[in-house]
């Protein structure tokens, strides 16, 4: 499974690593909802070096769509927040 | 999954038209594009399909139907011919209300097929749009690379060329300090030759100095030749004028002496 790290690029991930990927996943996504702030910045960072440490980058000359995309390391609750309301950080 | 990474993922796809300014690769969005047109295709394709599969499911049923119908007006006939009139009528308005249902499913069967030519066609324009866009986007895809390809030869050019005007440099002032340098020990030379320099070494001396020693050497020979012939003569008045000289050789001698103790 490809997962976008955005700003960072892609990561080749095995299904195997994802229950304990979603785990964080869901965790941070309940601190998103929560508004808490530092367990979203602990658990994104998490999220993160798992995905790093899991994944095999790809080169930057592959071209496939990613599956999965994660926010920047340095994305803030309240911008994540944005990009998952129904219209996204992208209007229209 | 239904955390953060799915929902940015959903809805990235979602807005993928919009994406695609943001997206970091502009190759990567083509290939997103073209998989998108794809699956465009592959939804058309599949509607086509359905269609088609609707459409012969019709054609099954219209079968039935009209075989359910000919049986009918066979019994109503038979019916008849066994003067039971009521069955025959029961047939016949069976068979009327299933020919209603032909009527039907034909018009439906009709409009099917319509569809289905639309969409087979709508599909093979889809196609030969998305092969048309297939073919630009490697293209685009290569250009793109080469120009990246372009650039990074044309920033190592420019580092090599600065390393070399660097090199260049270096040459130049190597040149510049020899011919000054070279300059330099030819004025030397020249200045020395003329006099106008002094030798610091003792060991050059210039023509002058050289033609006084040589005079001053000779009337010196001379000066001791005339008083050695003096002395065998007997003195003279040259003697004496000799021998005062002598005297005063001998008093700096003295002197010189005097002074070093």
């Amino acid at each position: 499974m490809i997962v976008r790290i955005m700003g960072e690029g892609q990561v080749l991930v095995a299904e195997s690593h994802l229950p304990g990927l979603n785990r964080l996943d869901d965790e941070l996504l309940a601190e998103i909802e929560g508004g808490d702030h530092e367990g979203f910045r602990r658990t994104l960072g998490a999220l993160l070096d798992a995905v790093r440490s899991a994944g095999e980058p790809l080169p930057d000359d592959a071209l496939q769509p990613s599956e999965l995309i994660l926010p920047a390391a340095d994305a803030t609750l309240e911008e994540v927040k944005a990009m998952l309301k129904d219209d996204g950080l992208i209007p229209g | 999954m239904s955390g953060v990474m799915k929902r940015m993922g959903m809805i990235f796809r979602a807005k993928a038209n919009k994406a695609l300014d943001r997206a970091e690769d502009p190759r990567e969005t083509l290939d997103y594009s073209y998989q998108k047109q794809l699956e465009l295709l592959q939804k058309v394709r599949r509607g086509v399909a359905d269609v088609a599969t609707s459409r012969k499911r019709l054609e099954l049923q219209l079968n039935q139907l009209q075989g359910q119908s000919t049986k009918l007006e066979d019994q109503g006939r038979k019916a008849l011919a066994l003067g039971r009139e009521d069955l025959a009528r029961e047939a016949l308005s069976r068979r009327a209300a299933l020919q209603q249902q032909v009527t039907d499913l034909e018009t439906q069967h009709q409009t099917l097929q319509g569809e289905e030519e639309k969409l087979t066609l709508a599909a093979q324009r889809l196609q030969a749009k998305v092969d048309a866009f297939r073919t630009r986007k490697e293209t685009i895809k290569a250009t793109y690379t080469a120009a990246q390809a372009q650039t990074r030869i044309g920033e190592a050019f420019s580092g090599i060329s600065e390393e070399m005007g660097d090199v260049g440099m270096a040459i130049q002032r190597a040149e510049d300090k020899t011919a000054q340098l070279q300059a330099r020990a030819g004025a030397i030379d020249e200045l020395l030759a003329s006099g106008a320099l002094d030798d610091q070494s003792g060991m050059a001396k210039d023509d002058i100095a050289a033609e006084l020693d040589r005079i001053s050497g000779g009337t010196d020979v001379e000066l001791e030749l005339q008083r050695m012939k003096a002395e065998l003569a007997g003195g003279s008045p040259q003697q004496a004028i000799e021998g005062g000289t002598t005297d005063e050789s001998q008093q700096s001698r003295t002197q010189h002496k005097f002074d070093k103790q």
